[in-house]
């Protein structure tokens, strides 16, 4: 991972230092409210339902297992013993206390860690695939191009007060997007030109949200070394024009909507001109800096005769193995994902211990590293398959081993109700509750892909947008209600779901999704995904039989 | 008199901010600021002078004074609200697409915890909001030494400077 140097970390612990003091002028009564609220949203701190909310910014999803120990010991000494892995690959205290988050800061920023940027009307946390470094399918590796992205990004002077949030991903899958690029504000993809050199096909006005979209194609090559220089273009195109006067209509999208792509590409190519080849252009040699800290670990030859075996015989085993383990670029490797899905836990919260534990395993087992994934799950990248059954072992024992890895029950849910402020309803006991109907993990299997997401407000950290099927929680009169929407997707592409029609209550919606799952149980073709039959058969029957 | 911060020090701010009313008994002798519409619909006649700065609006661009920059001593940029962050995007383009060699001046809702950025983005004057220390403002310019980016000052990232 990213190798701090000597700046990188100087800068980390004046930000502590100026955090530390805004907080004392805050709590002097120096700052008002309004004032406090903007420098420590910036911080991705939020006052929460019932006590502050602390962001901690994990880049790209990337952690080391001194990181984690670390974050094991603030949790258990700042918070109540526990943290929540968010879809945005960050991680998130419950409950710290205000006047204790510089102390949490300086504790953070020991170990290469801080919350710079992780809420805020300002770029945030620079997020990509899960498996980045190791896909096979990759063309290349996306980290230090996300390395890049985050120094560029990191207190940039002109984008601080932007009119709002503005999320960027990077992807360097062809084929797919698990990076979910398309509902972003700004979405990199990964190409190569005709001679193989690397560029950037760069779109914008993408998100979720209050009016979820997918983006459009601003640049449809940039250069590797004028990366930066189209971002900070599309940036300020945005700092510009970006409507000031209503938050709703503030993201990037609805500029890009309403002046047209052609419009905005024409602004950003207007900025972009001016910016080309100035100092801000990439050099080969900075490039390679940041890269040679994402080079392979020492990956040695693996016998896989022993696991083959295992797997022909241990059929636990063979089905965690299938359904948490995916391909690795490397022969004889996996990437192996702990499902923070169990039934009975928050989907994506863990505990010290557990932190603890899997800080244990990744130097174990994984060269000491971890990921975090946006669908709130850990993925230890780089595990020798040699050691895969023992790993599974001791991942059952901690109940990371639940192989739902894409399936119905690996259920995405942000904290909703039970714990934020801007939720209109519960989504974890909702999470719960379709688990437990669904508990026959042979039937789970047999249903296949399927994402399913909950949101507890029209904010979508649960991306609920994007699931196949996808949960909603509203507000009726003081009533909690849920709205559901079919075929979004964040796995080949990413497109928006259509809502199904008016929406269910709390004790109703489980029912819902149970009718929806038995439709397509009985229209699927052989081998069809739930999706797949979803797009071949559209809306109207699976309306018919929930509301029929 | 009332003070600002000019080029990193605490000074008395010889300049007097006049909006379209205090405006519209004409305009007083010496070192005033006017709105961009007075500058523009009294263009000749200002032009003549070497002591009128032009304050911008949001919304009102550096590229709407384009022809006079040459002639302009300072240049104000107005937030109305902190978090209205247009301006560091004016300034930013003044300095660098335009060139604007003379004073930058942020007025109106100036706070300690923006002068950082501010200065990076080209600005080096500020108003300070007058409920304000501007004592307690001013070490508000040096809250960071590291900076990842180029910005007006030194357009080199830092890998470049190294």
């Amino acid at each position: 991972m990213y190798v701090y140097q000597e700046y990188d970390q100087q800068l980390l612990e004046e930000r502590v230092a100026q955090y530390r003091d805004q907080t004392r002028r805050y709590l002097a009564g120096e700052l008002s409210e309004d004032e406090f609220l903007a420098l420590r949203l910036q911080n991705g701190l939020y006052i929460q339902r019932y006590a502050p909310m602390l962001r901690i910014s994990v880049p790209y999803g990337l952690l080391a297992s001194r990181q984690l120990r670390r974050l094991a010991h603030i949790v258990r000494t700042y918070d109540k013993g526990f943290c929540h892995v968010s879809t945005r690959q960050n991680i998130q205290l419950n409950w710290p206390a205000v006047e204790e988050v510089p102390d949490i800061l300086a504790e953070l920023a020991d170990v290469q860690m801080h919350a710079i940027q992780t809420s805020g009307n300002c770029i945030r946390n620079i997020t990509t695939d899960e498996y980045a470094g190791v896909n096979p399918r990759e063309i290349e590796d996306p980290r230090p191009w996300c390395e890049i992205i985050r120094q560029w990004s990191t207190f940039n002077p002109e984008f601080a007060y932007l009119p709002r949030k503005f999320k960027i991903a990077v992807n360097a899958v062809a084929d797919a997007d698990p990076a979910l690029i398309g509902v972003h504000d700004i979405g990199v993809q990964l190409v190569h030109g005709a001679n193989g050199e690397t560029g950037f096909q760069v779109w914008a006005g993408g998100g979720l949200g209050r009016t979820p979209m997918t983006g459009a194609v601003i640049g449809e090559f940039v250069p590797w070394q004028h990366l930066l220089a189209y971002l900070e273009a599309i940036l300020r195109v945005y700092n510009k024009y970006g409507n000031r006067d209503n938050k709703y209509k503030a993201r990037i999208k609805i500029l890009v909507k309403a002046l047209g792509a052609d419009k905005y590409r024409e602004l950003v190519e207007a900025e972009f001109a001016e910016l080309k080849d100035g100092p801000m252009t990439l050099t080969a040699e900075e490039v390679d800096r940041v890269k040679a800290c994402f080079t392979d670990p020492d990956y040695r030859t693996v016998d896989t005769a022993e696991v083959d075996a295992k797997l022909a015989s241990d059929k636990a085993f063979s089905r965690w193995y299938h359904t948490n383990t995916r391909a690795h670029k490397q022969a004889g490797y996996r990437a192996v994902t702990l499902t923070l899905k169990k039934t009975g836990r928050v989907p994506g919260d863990i505990t010290d211990e557990e932190l603890e534990a899997v800080a244990d395993l990744a130097d174990q087992f994984s060269f000491g590293e971890l990921r975090n994934s946006h669908q709130q799950n850990m993925v230890l990248s780089d595990v020798p398959a040699d050691q895969l059954y023992a790993l599974w072992q001791q991942l059952d024992a901690l109940g990371f081993a639940t192989p739902n890895l894409g399936l119905l029950t690996d259920i995405v849910c942000c904290p909703g109700g039970d714990l934020c402020a801007l939720a209109n309803a519960k989504s974890i006991p909702v999470a719960e509750s379709i688990q437990r109907r669904f508990d026959d993990m042979d039937y789970v299997h047999d249903l296949g892909a399927l994402d399913l997401n909950i949101s507890g407000c029209m904010n979508a950290c649960g991306h609920h947008h994007i699931g196949h099927i996808g949960i909603l929680g509203v507000d009726k009169k003081g009533k909690e209600f849920y709205q559901v929407t079919l075929g979004g997707r964040g796995d080949k592409v990413s497109l928006v779901g259509e809502k199904m029609g008016p929406s269910f209550e709390a004790d109703e919606i489980t029912d819902v999704v149970e009718k929806i799952i038995h439709l397509y149980v009985e229209k699927r073709l052989e081998n069809e995904p739930f999706i797949d039959t979803y797009e071949r058969i559209g809306m109207a029957p699976f309306k018919e039989r929930v509301y029929g | 008199m009332a003070k600002l911060i000019l080029d990193g020090a605490i000074v008395d701010n010889q300049w007097q901010r006049l909006d379209a009313d205090a405006l519209a008994n004409g305009l007083p002798d010496g070192k005033v600021i006017v709105p961009l519409d007075y500058w523009q619909s009294h263009r000749q006649a200002l032009l003549e002078r070497t002591d009128v700065g032009v304050c911008l609006e949001p919304g009102e661009e550096p590229r709407d004074l384009v022809d006079d920059l040459e002639a302009l001593p300072l240049v104000a940029i107005h937030f109305p609200a902190f978090k209205d962050g247009r301006g560091y995007s004016y300034a930013r383009e003044l300095r660098t697409r335009f060139g604007f060699k003379g004073e930058v001046r942020a007025v109106g809702d100036v706070l300690r915890d923006q002068l950082f950025y501010m200065q990076r983005c080209g600005f080096n004057a500020f108003e300070v909001r007058a409920d304000r220390n501007i004592e307690e403002a001013l070490s508000g310019l040096k809250d960071f030494s590291v900076t990842y980016q180029g910005d007006v000052n030194d357009p080199r990232p830092l890998y470049r400077r190294a």
